[in-house]
C-alpha cells in the first residue's frame, strides 16, 4: 500500500518532471554594437535559417529589443546559447 | 579588401598600416584575455550570462566558460597570424569575423557606443575621437567581411 505521503511525493515528482520537460527558449537581446548584417549572418550560419527568416529575426531583435531565435530541450538551448555567445551575441535562455 | 573566392575562400588585401593596426589590436585584446577576463567591465561584455538564476549561471560558466574563452583567444591569435595572407580559408574567415566582432564589442563597450553614436561627425575636441575612429574602422572592416561571406 502506498501511504498518502508517498502519493504526494509521487505527484510532486511528476510535477517536477513536467516542469523539467517544458521546452526552453533562446532569446537574443538587442545591443548597440553588433552589426545588423553580422547578426543576420550568424542566425543563418548557426541555425541554417534562410536569409529572409534570419533578417526577419534580426529586425525583431533590433526593433522590439529581443527575439526568440531557437528552442527545445535544455541541452539544445544551452548549446545554442553558447554558440551565440561565441559569436558575441547577447543571448539568454529560459523555460517557456 | 575581402573578395569571395571559390570553395568559401576569401581573398584578402589590406594596406601595411591596416595590417599593423589589426594585428596590434588583436594581440592586445588577446593579452588582456590572458590576464584577467573577469576584471574589466568591457571584457565582461564578451561573456554575457545565459541564465537569470545564479546557480544555473555558475554551472553554465563551469561547463562552457573555458571553451568560450579559448575560442576567443584562438580567433584573435589567428587574425594576428594571418593578417599578411593573400587568402583566408572559410574557417579562417570565420575566425576573423568573430575576432573583429570581439574587438568591436570591447572597444564599443569601453566607449559606451550607442546606436546613434555615428549619426553625427566626430568632434575633433572629443578625447575619445581617435578610439571612436578606430571603432568605426573596425565596423567598416567587419561589414566588408560580412558582405564577402554573404555573397
Amino acid at each position: 500500500m502506498t501511504s498518502t505521503i508517498e502519493v504526494e511525493r509521487e505527484q510532486t515528482r511528476e510535477t517536477h518532471d513536467v516542469e523539467r520537460d517544458r521546452p526552453w527558449i533562446v532569446i537574443v537581446w538587442n545591443d548597440p554594437i553588433n552589426l545588423m548584417s553580422y547578426v543576420t549572418l550568424v542566425f543563418q550560419k548557426l541555425f541554417g535559417y534562410s536569409k529572409a527568416k534570419a533578417t526577419q529575426l534580426m529586425l525583431q531583435v533590433h526593433n522590439e529589443g529581443k527575439a526568440v531565435v531557437s528552442g527545445g530541450t535544455r541541452e539544445k538551448a544551452e548549446l545554442d546559447v553558447a554558440r551565440l555567445h561565441a559569436h558575441g551575441l547577447w543571448a539568454t535562455m529560459r523555460q517557456d | 579588401m575581402f573578395t569571395p573566392r571559390r570553395g568559401g575562400e576569401i581573398g584578402l588585401k589590406l594596406s601595411r598600416d591596416e595590417r599593423a593596426l589589426l594585428a596590434g589590436l588583436a594581440a592586445e585584446l588577446r593579452a588582456q584575455l590572458e590576464d584577467e577576463p573577469g576584471g574589466d567591465p568591457s571584457l565582461r561584455r564578451l561573456f554575457p550570462p545565459a541564465y537569470d538564476d545564479e546557480d544555473e549561471e555558475r554551472a553554465y560558466r563551469e561547463l562552457a566558460g573555458d571553451s568560450l574563452l579559448d575560442g576567443r583567444r584562438a580567433a584573435l591569435e589567428l587574425l594576428a597570424d594571418t593578417v599578411d595572407n593573400k587568402r583566408l580559408s572559410a574557417e579562417e574567415a570565420d575566425a576573423w569575423l568573430r575576432a573583429l566582432n570581439d574587438l568591436r564589442l570591447v572597444l564599443g563597450t569601453r566607449l559606451d557606443v550607442q546606436e546613434d553614436t555615428f549619426a553625427s561627425d566626430l568632434r575633433p575636441d572629443d578625447p575619445n575621437a581617435p578610439a571612436l575612429a578606430v571603432y568605426g574602422y573596425l565596423s567598416w572592416v567587419q561589414e566588408q567581411l560580412v558582405a564577402a561571406l554573404s555573397d
